[in-house]
């Protein structure tokens, strides 16, 4: 049993290769993967979730060039880098602190659409001053600010 | 004539193979009806997963035919792995699993292995028995008896176990129901992934296959309309999204780019081949979805997109003279 499954959303506008670089990303700050864990072997990936294998072989060199990931030959892809802060913890204090936020919000009538919404305009506000361009895919956003 | 085993158990080491298994040149078939292909040109890339797409009557099903060699080409060429395919029978390497799945409905999934494998002269008798058993096939069970997505996963086993180099699928998910065409999908790709397989499949709805295939074919009237890896295609066109508008507003729209324009009273989408030009203000640059581009060249090449087109460009001479 894999201890990552990946999700494709075929609606979704990001690239299949980039969503499974996206939850790899997300598994290894959450914690679900450490260093020294296997990558499930494209096979093993196609047999749950129908994507073309080198999809997923494209995917995990795409990791290793991030510095994530690295190949080993015969063995599999292994993760070299364990991103995961111990401050991501749903049961710690900033954990504790955003779900009591996001029941206050709820329970205030907001939909999640629209917490969502202000979410990234916070996070907006926080980080933008430093942040570089936004990646692509946001062209609309984009334009929306330009006008 | 390569025979290199692929790295097969090892595919995430795999390096890709790029040379062209099948080359198709020029090809022609012409039936007492008409012609049913038409100096269709086409390359296969070893290790990829070709989709061919296409109305019913495109000419998918005679291609595939004419690459198994049961059909004879009125003009052109099929070679594979650099050797001529002829009428003379499917090359050993080559597996071709038709529509109607070509099964003895009275035999056992037993006998039906065993027939098979009498009728191959490479046959992998492990390979098939661990995707039947996978398949959870009862080897007992009458081929008529089994579901459909059973009877498809015992004809995948049977197709796999040739060990072809080239496997041939013509509307391997038709007919079947949604569960059914999961589990054919993650048969077929788990095994293709092992077995390093090129494979060239024909559909006429894209829908789920649009993450499966790395490349894509279409096919009208027995030609290819459009052809490339999938991501490629996607990449090479834009789709633009602004406002409702007359069509005289349209006018910065670069025409020998347009494949289609699509209006409502309150939103127009523009579909470009090639890097967009920077639009109006109003308007979005979206990545297109695989299906909106097929869709959108398959109408174009059928000229029912040529209505919107005439539209636009009858209205804006008009005004600006």
């Amino acid at each position: 049993m894999s201890v990552i499954e990946f999700r494709i959303d075929r609606r979704s506008g990001t690239p299949p290769y980039l969503q499974i670089v996206d939850q790899v990303q997300q598994a290894l700050l959450l914690g679900r993967l450490r260093e020294g864990g296997r990558l499930p072997p494209a096979r093993e990936v196609v047999a749950v979730t129908p994507i073309n294998p080198n999809t997923v072989l494209k995917a995990y060199r795409e990791l290793e060039h991030l510095g994530l990931a690295e190949g080993r030959v015969g063995a599999g892809t292994f993760i070299t880098r364990s991103t995961a802060r111990p401050q991501v913890d749903p049961r710690g204090e900033l954990g504790v602190a955003l779900g009591d936020w996001l029941r206050a919000a709820s329970a205030a009538g907001l939909s999640r659409q629209e917490i969502e919404t202000w979410l990234g305009a916070a996070l907006d506000d926080v980080f933008t001053p430093a942040a570089p361009a936004p990646p692509s895919g946001s062209a609309s956003n984009n334009l929306g600010r330009t006008r | 004539m390569t025979t290199s085993p692929h790295a097969a158990h090892q595919p995430d080491t795999a390096a890709a193979e790029t040379d062209d298994v099948l080359r198709i040149r020029k090809a022609g078939k012409r039936f007492r009806s008409g012609w049913a292909l038409r100096d269709l040109t086409l390359t296969v890339r070893r290790g990829s997963i070709t989709a061919l797409l296409g109305p019913n009557g495109a000419g998918k099903t005679t291609l595939l035919r004419a690459v198994s060699g049961l059909l004879d080409l009125t003009e052109g060429t099929v070679s594979f792995n650099g050797r001529q395919v002829s009428s003379t029978g499917t090359p050993e390497r080559i597996s071709f699993l038709a529509q109607d799945k070509p099964l003895y409905r009275r035999s056992t999934v037993a006998d039906m292995l065993q027939i098979a494998r009498h009728l191959n002269v490479r046959w992998d008798a492990a390979l098939a028995r661990r995707l039947c058993d996978e398949a959870e096939l009862n080897q007992r069970a009458r081929v008529g008896a089994l579901s459909g997505g059973q009877r498809s996963r015992l004809a995948l086993a049977i197709a796999f176990a040739r060990r072809p180099e080239l496997l041939l699928l013509d509307e391997p998910l038709a007919d079947l129901d949604p569960l059914a065409r999961l589990e054919v999908q993650q048969t077929l790709l788990s095994t293709v992934a092992e077995q390093g397989t090129t494979v060239v499949l024909s559909s006429h709805i894209l829908g789920e296959i649009e993450h499966v295939c790395s490349d894509l074919a279409v096919i009208t009237d027995g030609r290819v309309s459009l052809r490339g890896e999938t991501d490629e295609v996607i990449d090479g066109h834009t789709l633009l999204i602004g406002p409702g508008s007359e069509p005289a507003a349209l006018q910065w729209i670069p025409r020998e780019q347009l494949v289609e324009v699509r209006r409502t009273p309150r939103q127009t989408a523009v579909l470009l081949e090639g890097p967009a030009p920077l639009p109006p203000p109003g308007w979005s640059a979206e990545r297109p979805s695989l299906d909106e581009i097929v869709i959108a060249q398959l109408r174009r090449s059928r000229g029912t997109a040529v209505a919107g087109l005439s539209d636009l460009d009858s209205a804006p001479t008009r005004e600006a003279s």
